[in-house]
């Protein structure tokens, strides 16, 4: 292949990365905005997602389609209602104390993780995706006989994975619409502001902190839903997510939504591309250095306005 | 007897507890122990950066496998005896603590947490990059013939007893000592409100770093002699468990005292070791221990016995 279709290759490889990862960065973002919480065990609710996915899918039987349609909606109200009981029981109990409850969240990881491997175990499963067409994309090239068409060997996309980025998009605006055009979303909104004053103006800050948290860990294993057709459900598999979110969150700036879905649209592409032309080990490498220099010397993010 | 020396008396006491108990303990739980006490000097560390001067480093794998590869490579690659290669060690972790402290000290708070993570994340991942020399993984054995320090065997158990008891009293009395005297004072002034601090003309830049350079090379002996005494030296050592490691020990045996480390590394290993006994998913222990000392005791074992007990603890 040439260079050129290479290239279109790898962002369209890295466009996939780019949606899921922006599900589960906002996921984060949201929580980290409204409650001030860092959510270490975000990861593992993408696992979680993945894992009851492949539960879902397996005890549905039928044509794929049936089993993933029930999937796309138990796996993320399922993880969810688990984030919510874990706010009422642990971070609640902490008084979202920052530090301590990134100890907890630690804990809750290993929990999560530990619990899946004694029961799902450590095997890979893989969902089927519900329909999976192979599309060749043509590439155009100057020939002898001037411009022409032709279709590269290797390259393509499927079906699938276009509508993954589109199912991502329209979450995402639906995200959007939520907090900006709904009371719920102004509710949160203000809690995210002021929580001293939203709480004088009656508004129940606990239960919007139950709800931010089931949301954001809702939305990450939507994520892993969307993914695990072409990803297979894993117990170690939220690693990746939470680092690549980290990243994600903490350049588009904490707690900004736009920056974030900005953000994670250009980590997921750089990723892409860097890994393909190079090992994704350094790729790793060079995003987890930035995180940690925009950390140091912009802590506002490269979009944000807001210190952390 | 004055509380330093009271306390003087009880660490010393330990120290020679646990120098009597060699002659005792059966090989199973002999080697288990050099073992704890290797670690416990790691947590010593640790407890130095986060018990003391309230910095809650997520990061302190990178300095713990600094001071392993900065030994085993030298033995490796350069053909370094056990001294050299220890002293190798030990410069590498002064590097790359004071490296890593002049950036994340810019930040404090969760930001300090999450630049000492990924600063961490990095270094694994640059050990996994450079598999060529660090085989990566899966690690390389340091052989017997390598370990042999002044002629003293170190893969031999007694001897190693021996040398992991020597790190943890040098550890553990460098601790005691660090917070006599007024430099550890003021890094617990630092903790509880650095602003103050800061108002009473103490330059609190300069006692982070010297905190956090201290609590890196400690923990970089601790890698150094953890690879050199079990003879193995792999990058699992340098990933985020092991930055979780330290932090859960120090949790567990009461984060800000002297002893507490040891009793947490020595309570939370035969948790481990007991729970691994019935099932493979052993972190599942750790995660439950993480939740429950946040929720019900975040003072730790020592913490609780000196709040209710023994008010003079260090």
């Amino acid at each position: 292949m040439d260079f050129g279709p290479y290239i279109l290759l790898a962002s369209l490889e890295g466009a996939v990365t780019a949606a899921v990862l922006a599900l589960t960065a906002v996921g984060l973002s949201l929580v980290f905005g409204v409650m001030r919480v860092v959510n270490i065990a975000h990861g593992e609710f993408f696992m979680l997602g993945a894992v009851i996915a492949w539960w879902v899918a397996q005890s549905m039987g039928g044509h794929p389609a049936v089993g993933f349609a029930a999937a796309l909606v138990i796996a993320p109200l399922a993880v969810a209602a688990i984030a919510v009981a874990a706010d009422m029981t642990i971070l609640k109990r902490l008084d979202y104390d920052p530090e301590r409850t990134i100890v907890a969240t630690i804990g809750l990881l290993y929990i999560i993780q530990q619990v899946t491997l004694m029961t799902y175990g450590p095997d890979a499963r893989p969902v089927e995706a519900p329909f999976d067409t192979r599309l060749a994309i043509p590439w155009i090239e100057r020939g002898e006989g001037g411009w022409q068409l032709y279709w590269p060997w290797g390259l393509g996309t499927t079906s699938y994975k276009l509508a993954v980025i589109g199912a991502a998009g329209a979450v995402l605006i639906g995200v959007w619409l939520l907090m900006s055009r709904t009371r719920i979303g102004l509710v949160m909104r203000a809690t995210q502001m002021d929580r001293d004053m939203a709480l004088a103006f009656a508004i129940p800050v606990e239960k919007v902190y139950a709800l931010v948290f089931g949301l954001g860990a809702g939305l990450a294993a939507l994520g892993a839903v969307l993914i695990v057709p072409i990803q297979q459900a894993h117990y170690l598999m939220g690693a990746d997510p939470l680092l690549l979110s980290f990243i994600v969150v903490i350049i588009g700036g904490l707690g900004s939504l736009p920056g974030t879905v900005l953000a994670a649209v250009f980590i997921g592409l750089s990723d892409g591309i860097i890994s393909v032309f190079f090992s994704p080990t350094l790729a790793k490498i060079l995003a987890t250095l930035l995180v940690g220099m925009v950390l140091v010397f912009r802590p506002q993010g490269l979009f944000g306005s807001r210190a952390a | 007897m004055s509380a330093a020396r009271r306390s003087l008396a009880l660490h010393g006491g330990l120290i020679a507890l646990l120098f009597a108990l060699q002659f005792v303990l059966p090989d199973y739980h002999h080697g288990n122990l050099a073992r704890i006490m290797v670690l416990a000097s790691y947590a010593v560390g640790y407890n130095i950066l986060f018990g003391y001067t309230g910095l809650l480093s997520l990061g302190h794998a990178l300095f713990f496998a600094a001071g392993m590869y900065g030994m085993g490579l030298t033995i490796q690659h350069l053909g370094f005896t056990p001294a050299p290669a220890l002293v190798a060690g030990l410069v590498t972790g002064i590097v790359v603590s004071a490296g890593l402290a002049l950036l994340a000290l810019r930040t404090s708070g969760v930001a300090f947490m999450i630049v000492t993570l990924m600063f961490a994340q990095a270094g694994y991942l640059t050990i996994l990059y450079f598999g060529e020399y660090t085989r990566g993984d899966e690690g390389f054995v340091i052989q017997q013939a390598e370990r042999v320090l002044w002629g003293i065997d170190l893969s031999d158990p007694t001897n190693r007893y021996f040398a992991a008891l020597i790190l943890f009293a040098i550890c553990l009395m460098t601790c005691l000592h660090l917070v006599q005297r007024p430099f550890g004072k003021t890094l617990v002034a630092v903790r509880e409100n650095e602003e103050r601090v800061r108002m009473l003309g103490y330059d609190t830049f300069a006692h982070k770093l010297g905190a956090m350079i201290v609590s890196g090379t400690i923990s970089a002996a601790a890698g150094a002699v953890y690879g050199l005494l079990f003879g193995y030296v792999g990058a699992s050592f340098a990933s985020v468990q092991y930055s979780i490691f330290p932090l859960l020990w120090v949790l567990l045996g009461g984060a800000g005292t002297v002893l507490g480390p040891f009793i947490g590394t020595l309570f939370m290993f035969y948790l481990i070791d007991f729970s691994s006994g019935i099932t493979t998913a052993y972190m599942l222990i750790a995660g439950v221990a993480l939740v429950v000392l946040t929720l019900f005791a975040p003072q730790g074992l020592t913490g609780e016995l000196r709040r209710r007990l023994w008010r003079w603890l260090p």
